[in-house]
């Protein structure tokens, strides 16, 4: 189906929670809404679901306005951070309970095949109080799918359970999506996240929808500063920059030789950030590298990458090193970088100047 | 401080027959005085069982605990003089925060001067001193946690200090700080300090030695690079690193190793037992190379995904799924390519029975 917001702004008394914004998000596709939490991803969806209604502008579902239509009337499938099940029934009817609604035929079998999908076939006999945590979670999944609904919003569906389980489940649930002809909607905090839902995301802060697009593009390409903050983790290492003949020079700290686009002006060029993803600092150098030296604060270990924390001449830097490293607190230790691998940001905060990629698509 | 030997098992039922009925199996485990450790491991695997044994919260059903060669198996907390802190904040929300640091202290009798310096570095490392003089209930979910941090560590005489998921409630962005934080002080503060938690960041940055459990066993006990490159049990190369290490099934005949219907050459020096066993690699360490290559196997591209830093990349082959994380400079193969995919390296590594082959 194809859901369009526009105009939507919504105020609870007179605090703003969300500013005007207008989204479509692709039909029949993932949307990750990724943000911190309070950026405004529940009041979104719950204006998306029915459940609450915009101060202004209007919902569409296929060109139809259903701005002041609610929840019931729509056909919307919701999960919860929260587990939430009828404790009463056990884990079939849980699952069923959407198809008797609607008085579906084949309940039986239909119930076997979405409890096989979420590999929780073993379970239909138990109550939802008998179950693990992911396991619950696997129900209420069940039962949202069962619903068929055109719209599937999940308000971080994964973030109660163990990393493991939340990688597995992670896995399945992009599996479904792409299988299924549903639009659906996907809260998150966490930007490691929407990337490996791929698909599209849409950036919020503090109310605001920054920016949307391709997941991967939004990545590489963060229209500001402040998308480039909301969707970095680590933090991307973000230092202060002029700009001068050959390119940039970092305050307190080497040139780099990046062209500028020609069309920026003077007034927004005396404050440049420059902005370093964490993965693009090297332990080696290569050609036409710039050298970042420092001292080790801490060196954090995530099983598969090595961050390492390094004060420098240009503030503190933090380097995505893959594999486990290990480095004496206070050590000394010299960074490197490409300048084609840095962002540029001008006074206002807006993207000048992106990395060049060879790679992925 | 102390030194603590565990040797015990624990079970919550009166009569335990049989593996299953156990919380904790039989272990023999030691934490030096000064060690930072983490119980690692997902819910159900019997490490919060292992703390609460430990606090005294808990008294196992055999066995001893021992704080310094002193048997305290039935003493309570206090008797134990140890300091816990909770996922959730445990804090006087009518106190100021300078108070509720004090708390412990003043328990102790701790002169007023002392506790005065005490709580003012305590404050400092965890960057509350702007707040000292604020009350509690006045400040946000993180901060509360910061305070109950404090709380757990502002007492120089515990013989340990327990976390039990200290950081789940925790926004993202300031579990980096927070994460830092504990690591330096326990640098400064020289506490043993035992961290409980599933999430393989906060364990492997914060502690020396890392305790990965499943279904009451310890299954390995090691640094972060020994739990990376040489895991002793399947268990430990799934749960460590995102995603977990690649399993395929293979078999060893002499020089040559069959793995999904192809034959593979072992790399020279490397003697395998005959028979069944299980090829681990972590997708870190799976490469691209060329087709025919004697150490890959060929796969289909099923998924090709961009996650920023690197491209992910899962193959099928045959039955099996291999993953690989791939470096985002090389042109990445599309979905439905065919890849070869090298599986045998320096990092491989072989398991039987799921235990190591050393």
């Amino acid at each position: 189906m194809e859901l369009t917001l526009e105009g939507i702004s919504k105020k609870v008394g007179a605090q703003p929670w969300l500013y005007d914004m207008s989204l479509a998000p692709k039909r029949d596709a993932v949307t990750v809404l990724l943000g911190a939490t309070q950026a405004g991803k529940t009041s979104l969806m719950r204006i998306m679901a029915g459940l609450d209604t915009p101060t202004q502008g209007s919902v569409r579902v296929d060109g139809k306005d259903v701005t002041g239509i609610g929840v019931r009337e729509r056909n919307v499938a919701m999960v919860y951070q929260q587990f939430i099940n009828y404790p009463s029934l056990r884990v079939a009817d849980n699952i069923a309970s959407p198809l008797k609604l609607r008085g579906e035929k084949h309940i039986a079998e239909r119930v076997q095949s979405l409890a096989a999908r979420l590999h929780i076939e073993m379970l239909l006999d138990r109550y939802p109080a008998e179950l693990s945590g992911g396991q619950q979670q696997r129900v209420a999944l069940a039962r949202a799918l069962a619903k068929g609904a055109p719209l599937m919003l999940l308000d971080e569906p994964l973030v109660n359970l163990d990393y493991k389980l939340r990688e597995e489940l992670r896995e399945e649930l992009t599996q479904l999506f792409a299988a299924g002809d549903s639009t659906v909607i996907y809260a998150t905090t966490e930007p490691g996240e929407a990337l490996l839902l791929g698909g599209y995301t849409a950036v919020m802060d503090a109310g605001e929808l920054l920016q949307y697009g391709p997941t991967a593009e939004v990545f590489h390409a963060p229209q500001s500063l402040r998308v480039a903050r909301a969707f970095s983790d680590p933090p991307m290492n973000l230092i202060a920059a002029e700009a001068v003949t050959l390119g940039v020079q970092l305050n307190a700290g080497p040139a780099l030789s990046i062209p500028l686009p020609a069309v920026v002006s003077k007034s927004l060029t005396t404050a440049l950030t420059v902005g370093v993803r964490a993965s693009a600092l090297r332990l080696q150098a290569r050609d036409g590298d710039v050298a970042l030296p420092g001292m080790v604060d801490l060196a954090e270990i995530s099983g598969s990458d090595t961050f390492v924390h390094l004060s420098t001449a240009v503030g503190e830097v933090v380097a995505q090193l893959t594999g486990v490293h290990y480095f004496k607190l206070g050590a000394s230790l010299t960074l490197h970088l490409s300048p084609v691998q840095v962002y540029v940001f001008d006074a206002t905060g807006a993207l000048l100047v992106a990395p060049q990629r060879t790679g992925g698509h | 401080m102390a030194r603590i030997d565990l040797d015990l098992a624990h079970s919550y039922q009166p009569d335990p027959r049989q593996d299953a009925d156990y919380a904790l199996l039989p272990l023999k485990m030691s934490f030096a005085d000064g060690g930072a450790y983490a119980l690692l491991g997902p819910s159900g695997c019997g490490k919060t069982t292992m703390l609460n044994i430990m606090s005294g919260l808990l008294a196992p059903s055999r066995g001893t605990v021992r704080f310094d060669g002193k048997d305290v198996a039935q003493l309570s907390p206090q008797q134990r003089n140890i300091a816990q802190v909770f996922q959730f904040p445990v804090i006087y929300d009518t106190m100021t925060v300078a108070d509720n640091l004090a708390f412990p202290l003043r328990n102790r009798k701790m002169p007023e001067d002392q506790i005065r310096k005490r709580v003012g570095e305590i404050a400092e490392m965890l960057e509350l001193s702007g707040q000292l003089g604020r009350r509690a209930a006045d400040l946000t979910a993180d901060a509360k946690q910061k305070i109950s941090l404090g709380r757990g560590l502002v007492r120089p005489d515990v013989s340990a200090v327990l976390f039990d998921e200290p950081l789940t409630v925790i926004d993202p962005h300031l579990k980096w700080q927070l994460r830092r934080k504990l690591k330096q002080i326990h640098h400064e503060l020289k506490l043993t300090l035992i961290y409980v938690t599933h999430d393989q960041v906060e364990a492997l940055t914060f502690a020396e030695q890392v305790i990965v459990m499943t279904r009451g066993k310890a299954v390995q006990v090691g640094s972060a690079d020994a739990l990376f490159e040489r895991p002793q049990h399947t268990f430990v190369g799934h749960f460590i690193g995102s995603p977990g290490m690649n399993f395929l099934p293979a078999r060893a005949r002499g020089r040559a190793l069959d793995v999904a219907g192809r034959t593979l050459a072992l790399p020279p020096g490397l003697a395998l037992p005959e028979g069944e066993l299980k090829l681990g690699i972590r997708p870190e360490y799976v490469a691209l190379t060329a087709a025919e290559d004697p150490a890959a196997l060929p796969v289909t591209v099923a998924q090709a995904l961009d996650i920023g830093t690197h491209v992910l990349v899962t193959g099928q082959c045959g039955e099996l799924k291999i993953k690989a994380r791939l470096n985002p400079e090389l042109e990445a193969p599309r979905c439905g390519d065919t890849a070869w995919l090298r599986v045998i390296g320096p990092h491989t590594c072989f398991y039987q029975n799921e235990e190591l082959i050393p």
